[in-house]
């Protein structure tokens, strides 16, 4: 992974800039002994690391705008993470680069249920917003798998969705507003408790947008009543293709489940003897979600019953009680713990369009065995977003650059199907230099136009998101100014 | 008039225009500032490209137009969740509304409380920039994270950053049933309060309007017939403080009902211009008040027309608050005097001219529709 080099002016100059962020900021604010920063030189992508030169945690939005001001008048990068779950490096340090962590801005700042909204500092992780209106029978929708402990800064960031994002949408459908200080340190209110935009979406393009036009210190969410009940059924298939097709079917008649989950054999396999659930042992496995009141449930489920078993399941199991329940979900939600107790494994995060799934298994596997490398697969299947985790040996030299290169050739098969390289994870520096195979130079030149007019110094989240021949001379240019 | 028959052919004219253009689909809406300029219309860019019921998408040339659409969904048993309002009656238009229009005014309609606007549903966009480049943004999934989401950026820019070429969105399937809960006689303070009330309910309400003219709270539920039935029985018993609640269960009259709200019906043909505004629910009823003119709500409070006496400055009369409004509806000559538009806070406001600049670098592109 090719990496910008560090600008040696800035690292000579680091006592100097740390001394200016110290005066400016409260002494437990910033770090930069060698040894504490240590501890941000990587994200979940473990595979990539490197120390920054000093790491900021503010506690309020103007102390992030103060720090913001320093780092942009000595021309300092400046990398905002979250809680740093990144699967993607999203929140990777460069050399001469400071982390500004909203970790310690984790407060609940304002719960409105009759507007349905609640505004919270970004360092809050996802799962405590719901916990905050729990009492009320209200949640927060978005539900990415690291939600214990992910923020909600990085979730604004990556776009975050999670398994029941077919019904409710991902994070930026249930985004209201933001406070974000630009690269320059100016605090801007967008959105609030209102809908929709009164000019130009900014609040749309700013999600998503990895940390790259600003940090966000603030957000305004949608908050739901939960459902009266859910409750999961558990259909097993003697092949993927099958299943596929029930998926399709399923859909085309009329119900909505909340989550239309897929695991594969090598998937099923490998969570079994991790979490003992129950799970048939099949070619392929749906957990599908529906919810509602008893009465609702029992309907949508009788219809879903109905369209698997003209598929021949091998196994059709509705849960009778919230222990069934939990048990059908203790599989799926374990896959990825179950995986990591037998190997390591790169996750994959492509989209593909539902009709491809066949093919695209199939294609999988194929390369599977010309690569020498198994894939267990498991995935978001009602709308496409598939995690293929391709299993390899750390230890092994080479072998992770083959599994890289196995997953580059599984995302482009994504895209060439009509899909995307990323559905939730985000580019980061993991799909970096992939981009241009799903983008052409326009498209790619419309996005960084963008970036150029919020962060014109190009300081924020450096190296990420486009690949480094494409940012090349947008990046050279200000290095000379 | 121009008319392109193809993309291709949209990015040599853009690229050679020599003056400013006006962008029309199907020139239904007439909303902004008005601009002058040659008409180019997408209405030659027209057909669905692809359509899979199976995986609730589907992919059109932005001057389709969005009847074509809509029967193409509606023979799969699918809709646009976000219910686009129609504008020719209360602007006193006629032709066929496009679907690239929808998209570029971010069109959406009383479900948009419970399934999102026009930019929720909206998850691929291909377009012409004001220099003649070809981009595209977004795809036909909908999870979709790859590069900064200019999707949602396109969607309200009413063509000012670039002109739509194709568009995809996911769908939804359409509901078995309908059926509209109405309570009487409530004020607006009350209205809101049952609307919180409702929309807070885990009863899936997918509309929340208040009618002061007629007297009338309205709740919509849709879905499976039995779900419907027993649905619209809890919201009514949890309605039953507010007074009494009748339930409308017809299909023809329940779609009618919400179609007339959806196209603000109650102000077509009426003198005065009108106002949209958008306030977070339980500040609908503290905004009418000082608008003072005749008003209707949506969005369970939240969404807020208003009829007033020609050439009068809503915004002047409002004050500062926190939300927006748009000036929908008025003669060419006050929509050149009053900003339609929201203004914004300067930062925000240099942002926004900033990417029109970068996107329309010769300012070609429906000038001064949105910003002067």
């Amino acid at each position: 992974m090719e990496m910008p080099t560090p600008d040696a002016a800035i690292l000579s100059r680091k006592s100097k800039i740390v001394e200016l962020l110290r005066a400016a900021l409260p002494k437990a604010a910033v770090i930069h002994d060698e040894a504490e920063v240590r501890a941000y030189e990587c994200d979940a992508l473990t595979a990539y690391r490197c120390p920054p030169l000093a790491v900021v945690l503010p506690a309020t939005t103007e102390e992030v705008a103060t720090a913001l001001r320093i780092c942009h008048a000595e021309g300092v990068p400046v990398v905002p993470r979250g809680s740093g779950t990144s699967l993607a490096g999203g929140a990777l340090p460069t050399a001469d680069s400071v982390i500004l962590g909203v970790a310690r801005m984790n407060k609940v700042l304002e719960t409105d249920y009759d507007n349905r909204f609640i505004r919270v500092q970004t360092g809050r992780t996802n799962l405590s917003v719901t916990g905050a209106v729990e009492q009320e029978d209200f949640f927060y929708a978005p539900d990415p798998s690291s939600q214990l402990a992910c923020a909600i800064a990085g979730n604004i960031a990556m776009n975050s969705g999670g398994a029941h994002c077919l019904k409710y949408g991902v994070t930026t459908n249930n985004l209201l507003g933001v406070t974000m200080v630009t690269m320059a340190g100016e605090v801007l209110e967008i959105g609030g408790a209102h809908l929709d935009a009164g000019g130009y979406d900014l609040l749309g393009v700013i999600c998503g947008s990895e940390g790259q036009l600003g940090v966000v210190t603030e957000a305004t969410l949608r908050i739901l009543r939960k459902p009266e009940g859910a409750r999961p059924v558990l259909i097993g298939f003697d092949s993927n293709e099958v299943a596929g097709a029930c998926v399709s079917d399923i859909i085309k008649a009329g119900v909505l489940p909340v989550a239309i989950e897929f695991m594969d054999r090598p998937c099923i396999e490998a969570t079994e003897a991790f979490a003992k659930a129950g799970y048939p042992m099949c070619e392929a496995l749906l957990i599908v979600e529906v919810e509602g009141s008893a009465a609702e449930i029992d309907a949508q489920l009788g219809l879903i019953a109905g369209i698997a078993r003209r598929h021949d399941p091998v196994e059709l199991r509705e849960a009778q009680s919230e222990d069934e329940a939990k048990r059908i979900w203790l599989g799926r939600k374990s896959a990825f713990g179950a995986m990591g107790q037998i190997n390591d494994y790169m996750c994959l995060d492509g989209t593909i369009p539902v009709s491809a799934l066949p093919y695209v298994l199939k294609r999988i596997g194929e390369m599977s065995k010309e690569y020498g490398l198994g894939v267990a697969n498991v995935f978001h299947a009602g709308d496409g977003n598939m995690h293929p985790l391709i299993l390899f040996d750390a230890n092994k030299p080479g072998d992770l650059e083959l599994c890289e290169a196995f997953g580059a050739d599984i995302l482009k098969l994504c895209v060439e199907v009509g899909g995307c390289l990323t559905g939730e994870h985000g580019v980061g520096i993991e799909k970096r230099d992939l981009m241009e195979t799903q983008f052409a130079p326009a498209d790619l030149e419309a996005q960084m136009r963008v970036k150029d007019v919020f962060d014109p110094a190009w300081l924020l989240n450096p190296a990420k998101v486009f690949p480094l021949s494409v940012s090349r001379e947008r990046r050279e240019r200000q290095v000379a100014a | 008039m121009s008319s392109p028959a193809t993309e291709s052919e949209l990015s040599e004219m853009l690229a050679g225009a020599k003056g400013p253009l006006r962008v029309v689909g199907g020139g239904t809406r007439p909303v902004g500032r008005p601009v002058a300029g040659e008409v180019l219309s997408v209405a030659g860019l027209s057909g669905i490209e692809l359509y899979e019921p199976g995986a609730l998408t589907i992919v059109a040339k932005a001057g389709t137009p969005l009847a074509e659409v809509e029967a193409a969904l509606a023979a799969e048993g699918q809709r646009l969740p976000f219910e686009p309002m129609d504008h020719r009656a209360l602007l006193g238009t006629t032709g066929a509304p496009t679907i690239g229009g929808v998209v570029a005014a971010n069109v959406s309609g009383p479900r948009r409380i419970q399934a999102g606007a026009c930019r929720d549903s909206l998850i691929g966009v291909r377009f012409v920039d004001g220099s003649g480049a070809i981009v595209k943004n977004g795809g036909r999934v909908m999870k979709n994270v790859t590069g900064y989401d200019l999707v949602k950026l396109m969607a309200g820019s009413w063509g000012t950053l670039g002109v739509l070429t194709e568009v995809a969105f996911k769908v939804l399937p359409a509901p078995e049933a309908a059926a509209t809960l109405s309570l009487a006689g409530l004020s607006e303070l009350q209205a809101v309060e049952a609307m919180a009330v409702a929309l807070g309910s885990p009863f899936e309400v997918t509309g929340a309007a208040h009618l002061p003219e007629e007297g009338r709270t309205l709740l919509r539920i849709e879905g499976f017939a039995t779900s419907v039935a027993y649905r619209a029985g809890r919201l009514a018993d949890l309605m039953a403080p507010f007074g009494g609640v009748e339930v409308e269960e017809g299909a023809e009259a329940v779609a009618r009902r919400w179609q007339a709200l959806r196209d603000v019906e109650a102000f077509a043909g009426q003198a005065g211009d009108v106002w949209r505004i958008s306030v977070k629910p339980t500040d609908g009823p503290g905004i009418a008040a000082r608008i003072g003119g005749r008003v209707m709500f949506d969005w369970g409070g939240g969404l807020i027309w208003a009829l007033v006496p020609e050439g009068t400055d809503l915004r002047a009369r409002l004050g500062a608050f926190a939300g927006h409004a748009t000036l929908l509806r008025a003669a060419p000559e006050t929509r050149g005097r009053i900003a339609p538009f929201q203004p914004e806070p300067a930062p925000l406001a240099a942002i926004a001219a900033e990417l029109k600049r970068r996107f329309d670098p010769r300012g070609i592109l429906n000038p001064g529709l949105m910003a002067a």
